[in-house]
């Protein structure tokens, strides 16, 4: 049924992409990967990780949609078929995810025609890697609290301040900037910039995660130089900008193929898997029925996310237009996490055994990937965020500001 | 196989809901239902409830042709599928309507599995408007096929048939029934002399049930050989993903309904939606609900497109649809505050249907038991 709805093209483009990555699956990198794209700190991993990126980019399967006056290959409706391959395919996720995710959907809604021209080609093929500096140590969910300063002198901006939780910071060429430049103003007061990392100006400095990976760091910003050329919008709406980067952050943009770690539908399949695998006082958890009831819930819940995304785009089923897509990155954050908790209950003490333990079960991934599922419940406006917002945006219930 | 990105949701399908949905909407189902519930509010003293039952809203449905909807062409009926009929379940749900539309979809579903003579002469019968009710359940209430507290004796049905929905309201009643050959399904007249109903006193305020006694009641064999008991487990899916649509509807008007409140209700200067505290489970609300819709929609489609899928996908739809049913009945009193908990707010209606409809062909773990049995 489904090749009803596909044009040939799109057929085409699909069987294209299923063989091309058959064909050309990077062999295993010999330190295994981290399990996102946002804790790669290792050099040799950004390498092999730009080049596969780069590799896919050129074979259609990034960018599949977009113009190719901005890099793109100009086809019509093969990225979600591009993307679903990928996710499909278990290869390496694509290191430049803040890029594709975030930097990408922004800068085609609200960036100059310079822009779009000059920075979407780099980020697609990996020479750019991006990051983001939205948060502050005092800004966190209340975001537009920040303070990191913007002045204009001549036909650039001198920025001081500092950010903090910016995700692929030690390998980044920019990063995408929220900077106040009137004090007394609090959301009218934020700039929007595209800031050069490479500059005396700023100093990285990683911070370490419970996990003990440094995928993140503080940024700080001493006197450093961004041109009038790479604001994002006008002086002050910056607040506006930054709402359609997080609107792609979480999951409703317009999408370029960023898949920055395993699906959930493979975590449930190995989530099963695990619970046949283990034996606990003298039975398979599988055949115990209060494992099996809180399995089949998070499944029940996996399979809902799926369909959710499919019911989003039938107009007449989806109860508006960003109803569903708004709960993404709240329910499949939210999702992620139960999935890794019931792991560990399944494990049981077998869980307290952490990556490089040569006794850990998948060499401690489970505890690695719980503690890791805080990333996306936390990051990018908190679940208890993304409530508020579906409550305001969608529902309309009155503003909690 | 695969099913349609669009869960089968064609034009005519979204005519189709616009129509009901629309003659729904006029008719304005609770405030035609209310006048049935006055006197009987005390548990205690309340004279008993007579089943409700609007003769006019049911002719009308029988006129706009929803009740053949799903019944083949060739006994008389539209031909369409489980999407249809799920379209139109949902709808029924989100307006907490007592009709026999409920037990015609069912019973239709039911009967397509079966392959008979007398099925086919049944469905021609619902087609021109009779109404049918289901006795599948014995006296457990546990949904399984093998099990009747009816017997079959030379053509003769004797025993109890428990949890019949809608009784009332029906002409004509499937039971299912046991004899050496295993469990057959019949079609029996009610008004047949030998059979005998008492009615459940029960707390959903717009269903009816009841529970049946037949005395060597004739009964015409819908199956034969023990056919019965394969045919309910196939027709299975469409059971529970109706209900479960049935459920997402009225989730849908509970979201609706409380997220209005809490836009109007003032307490501590503001409306109460302001407040985090009510806000972030009206949230938790929708997302159960969109879930729950998402997998009703998958599961009509599995049964239309993709039969081998049907099963699992039902499962998911009503072990999802379960939950919620009693989540959201559970916050949308809870957050009306005192109101909420009142006889003459319809939060109450809905709430009582959404604790019936969370255990009709079982419930949430139920479903989940045999969910895993298929992975």
């Amino acid at each position: 049924m489904s090749n009803k709805i596909l044009t040939s093209e799109q057929s085409e483009f699909q069987a294209f992409c299923k063989s091309w990555l058959k064909e050309n699956r990077p062999k295993a990198h010999p330190v295994p990967l981290p399990q996102a794209a946002y804790e790669v700190t290792d050099p040799s991993h950004l390498t092999y990780l730009s080049e596969w990126q780069a590799k896919c980019y050129e074979a259609g399967l990034i960018a599949s949609d977009l113009p190719k006056v901005y890099g793109g290959h100009g086809m019509t409706g093969c990225q979600q078929i591009a993307s679903n391959e990928v996710r499909a395919a278990n290869v390496p996720y694509f290191i430049n995810w803040i890029g594709l995710g975030m930097a990408v959907p922004t800068l085609l809604e609200c960036g100059t025609e310079d822009q779009k021209t000059t920075f979407l080609p780099p980020i697609f093929s990996a020479e750019h890697i991006w990051c983001q500096g939205f948060s502050e140590p005092g800004a966190g969910s209340d975001l537009a609290s920040l303070q990191t300063s913007a002045v204009k002198e001549g036909d650039q901006w001198v920025i001081n301040g500092s950010k903090v939780w910016t995700s692929l910071g030690h390998f980044a060429q920019y990063m995408l900037l929220l900077a106040r430049q009137d004090k007394d103003n609090k959301y009218g007061g934020i700039t929007y910039f595209l800031a050069p990392m490479d500059q005396p100006g700023v100093t990285v400095k990683p911070i370490h995660k419970m996990t003990g990976e440094s995928g993140f760091n503080e940024v700080f910003l001493e006197d450093a130089i961004v041109g009038d050329h790479l604001r994002v919008g006008e002086v002050g709406d910056g607040w506006k900008v930054a709402m359609a980067t997080l609107t792609s952050e979480r999951g409703a943009g317009v999408g370029v193929g960023a898949v920055a770690s395993e699906s959930p539908t493979l975590v449930m399949q190995q989530l099963i898997q695990l619970a046949k695998d283990t034996v606990r006082n003298g039975k398979s958890v599988w055949d115990d029925p209060v494992w099996r009831d809180r399995i089949m819930k998070v499944y029940e819940r996996t399979e809902a996310s799926f369909y959710n995304s499919r019911r989003a785009r039938i107009k007449p089923l989806n109860g508006g237009a960003m109803r569903i897509p708004l709960q993404g990155k709240l329910t499949g954050s939210e999702i992620g996490q139960s999935l890794h908790q019931i792991a560990l209950g399944i494990l049981g003490l077998k869980s307290s055994l952490y990556v490089g333990d040569p006794q850990a079960p998948a060499n401690g991934k489970w505890p690695l990937g719980y503690m890791n599922t805080y990333t996306g419940t936390i990051s990018g406006g908190s679940s208890e965020i993304q409530r508020n917002i579906l409550g305001e945006r969608v529902l309309g219930l009155p503003k909690t500001k | 196989m695969s099913t349609p990105k669009d869960f089968g949701f064609n034009e005519d399908i979204n005519m189709l809901k616009d129509t009901y949905a629309r003659f729904l909407s006029e008719q304005g189902t609770i405030e035609t239902l209310r006048p049935s519930l006055k006197g009987t509010e005390d548990p205690y003293h309340g004279s008993s409830r007579e089943a409700f039952f609007d003769t006019n809203n049911w002719q009308q449905t029988v006129a706009l042709g929803m009740h053949a909807v799903a019944i083949p062409e060739a006994q008389g009926g539209i031909g369409m599928g489980l999407v249809a009929a799920t379209a139109i379940a949902e709808e029924i749900g989100r307006h907490a309507l007592a009709t026999p539309l409920s037990n015609t979809l069912l019973a239709t579903f039911l009967l397509r599995e079966t392959n008979t003579e007398a099925a086919n002469d049944l469905l021609e019968a619902m087609a021109e408007g009779l109404t049918v009710g289901l006795g599948i359940y014995g006296e457990t209430g546990d949904l399984d096929p093998n099990i009747t507290d009816v017997e079959c004796h030379n053509a003769l049905l004797s025993g109890q048939t428990w949890y019949v929905t809608d009784a009332q309201k029906c002409d004509t009643l499937i039971v299912s029934a046991k004899s050496s050959a295993g469990v057959d399904l019949f079609r029996v007249d009610m008004n047949a002399p030998t059979v005998s109903l008492t009615a459940d006193k029960i707390v959903d305020l717009t269903r009816d049930q009841a529970h049946i006694s037949l005395n060597q009641t004739e009964a015409i064999p819908l199956t034969v050989d023990g056919a019965g008991a394969s045919a309910l487990i196939a027709a299975l899916p469409a059971l529970l993903t109706l209900t479960a649509a049935d459920i997402a509807g009225a989730a849908e008007w509970q979201l609706q309904a409380t997220t209005e409140y809490a836009k109007v209700r003032e307490q501590f200067d503001r409306p109460i939606g302001f407040f985090q505290a009510v806000k972030h489970p009206i949230v938790d609300m929708m997302i159960a609900t969109d879930e729950t819709r998402s997998l009703v929609y998958q599961a009509a489609a599995a049964y239309d497109f993709d039969r081998e899928d049907a099963a699992r996908c039902a499962f998911l739809a009503k072990s999802s649809a379960s939950d919620t049913a009693e989540f959201c009945a559970n916050r949308s009193t809870q957050l009306h505050g005192g109101i909420g908990f009142t006889w003459e707010a319809d939060i109450q209606i809905y709430h009582k249907r959404q604790m019936h409809s969370q255990f009709l062909f079982g419930d949430g773990v139920w479903q989940r038991q045999q969910l895993a049995a298929l992975l």
